[in-house]
């Protein structure tokens, strides 16, 4: 499981998706995301978040899918979620 | 990997597919390990033929199970081997698989390091010829080596080094720590289960409490070093090592046998652990409705560990451990390292040991040869 804190690398201004070596599978709990290349399973640990994670890719930035997707109290958890996922090399920049 | 509890909560009650799917080709076997889960040894006559090993390939795509991990039997003595592989993975399922190596030659290791998501463990019990042939037979040790010099010759890249923890080698572990960094490979530690073979060798084998405590901090040094979340039955001794810590048995994990027998886990290939056949029903059935991975998820008591304060940390430990030592699967661990699965053994007026459903043992030796 990957930690949840900001990474200086995710820039949420920017537009991210998906990497392409990632399956999703859906859970009652989430999902499980594999990434094909590193062999790294990731949990996904709330049904919103994969929603999130499989919307990124039709916003022209990660600030627009959190707007769009998440209540304002829950911003940073979103985001810091997203940010660790980026660190396990599951989001790729478009 | 690693959870947070209401995840592995949730994992107990069972996931849509397996996360941990072992998949046993054949139980031909050129070697006769005194330790082998699967009494492998003679090919079974009713093994899953090509057609029908893809077709149960094509349904685990189906149901994204990500990545398969194979085994036997020694696999590579299937004539469809490579055909097998090279089509996992071109159904995007990975496939991590598990060989003595004695059939790694040079042509072979090529093939092997041409192929994108794919990883191969070698199985290795002693840094040295002695401690090693004692257990996996004479000329395993160096057929093993020579796969692994085959592999870096072909650059094949970080392989894994797989060795079961007996009494004989605990004290070898910084001896494998450096074989592995030798190769630019990984090294993976696992338990000794009472399975298979290993019914009748483990009481000789099984690391000592001792030795459980020395490989437990070892462990805990060492994160980096694998262990296939083995060893949870230690984690009581302090924090909990890497990994779920719990018995993922018929939850997120499984074994499909080379007849499509699907077991709730690689050590207990027993009737009573038997939840179905990929031929009659297709694996996803099996998993998802058959009555005995249903019943698994549904238990929630910790039996006869409930009053125990470190059940949080090891969950009961290991049911193949229990079963096949003639305890009762809510009992302790018959290795807990607080002594209560010694207890429990004592506490028995007749300890009776399951005896084997499935044994391929062949009936006479035969000497090792191996490809030069």
């Amino acid at each position: 499981m990957v930690i949840a804190a900001p990474s200086v690398d995710f820039d949420a201004s920017r537009a991210w998706a998906l990497s392409s070596e990632v399956s999703l599978r859906d859970e009652a709990f989430g999902a499980l995301a594999y990434h094909h290349g590193t062999r790294r399973l990731v949990f996904l640990k709330s049904p919103e978040l994969v929603t999130l994670v499989r919307a990124l890719g039709s916003f022209d930035s990660v600030n627009d899918a959190l707007d769009a997707h998440v209540d304002a109290p829950q911003r940073a958890r979103y985001y810091a979620a997203l940010a660790a996922l980026q660190r396990s090399d599951l989001l790729r920049v478009r | 990997m690693c959870a947070d509890s209401s995840l592995r909560d949730r994992f107990e009650r069972g996931l849509a597919a397996p996360i941990c799917l072992t998949w046993e080709l054949t139980y031909a076997c050129n070697l006769a390990c005194t330790h082998c889960l699967s009494s492998s040894g003679r090919r079974d006559p009713r093994e899953l033929n090509t057609t029908e090993a893809k077709s149960l390939i094509d349904e685990i795509a189906a149901m994204q199970i990500f990545y398969v991990n194979i085994g036997g039997g020694e696999p590579m003595v299937r004539r469809d081997f490579f055909e097998l592989i090279e089509y996992a993975v071109g159904q995007h399922v990975g496939v991590k698989f598990s060989t003595n190596g004695t059939r790694i030659d040079e042509v072979a290791a090529r093939r092997l390091a041409a192929t994108d998501y794919l990883d191969l463990q070698v199985s290795l019990d002693g840094v040295d010829a002695a401690t090693n042939d004692a257990i996996r037979g004479v000329g395993s040790y160096q057929a093993a080596r020579q796969a692994m010099d085959h592999l870096a010759a072909a650059d094949f890249g970080p392989f894994k080094i797989s060795v079961v923890m007996t009494r004989r080698n605990v004290e070898q572990l910084d001896a494998f720590e450096s074989l592995a960094e030798h190769y630019g490979a990984h090294l993976r530690l696992t338990r000794l289960r009472p399975s298979g073979r290993g019914v009748d060798t483990w009481d000789e084998l099984r690391p000592t409490r001792e030795q459980n405590r020395t490989l437990y901090h070892w462990l805990i040094e060492r994160p980096h070093v694998l262990t296939g979340d083995s060893f949870f039955h230690l984690s009581p001794l302090g924090a909990p090592l890497e990994g779920l810590n719990l018995c993922g048995a018929g939850r997120v994990v499984c074994l499909i046998d080379p007849v499509g027998d699907v077991y709730a886990c690689p050590f207990v290939i027993h009737d009573q652990f038997l939840a179905g056949n990929v031929r009659a029903a297709g694996f996803g059935t099996v998993w998802r409705e058959s009555e005995l991975f249903v019943s698994l998820r549904d238990e929630g008591s910790p039996g006869a560990c409930a009053s125990c304060g470190s059940y949080d940390a090891c969950r009961g430990g290991c049911m193949a451990a229990k079963f096949f030592t003639g305890l009762e699967l809510s009992d302790p661990d018959p290795e807990c390292v607080l002594g209560h699965g010694e207890v429990a053994l004592a506490q028995k007026v007749e300890v009776r040991r399951p005896v084997s459903t499935s044994d391929h043992s062949r009936r006479v030796s035969i000497p090792l040869r191996t490809r030069a």
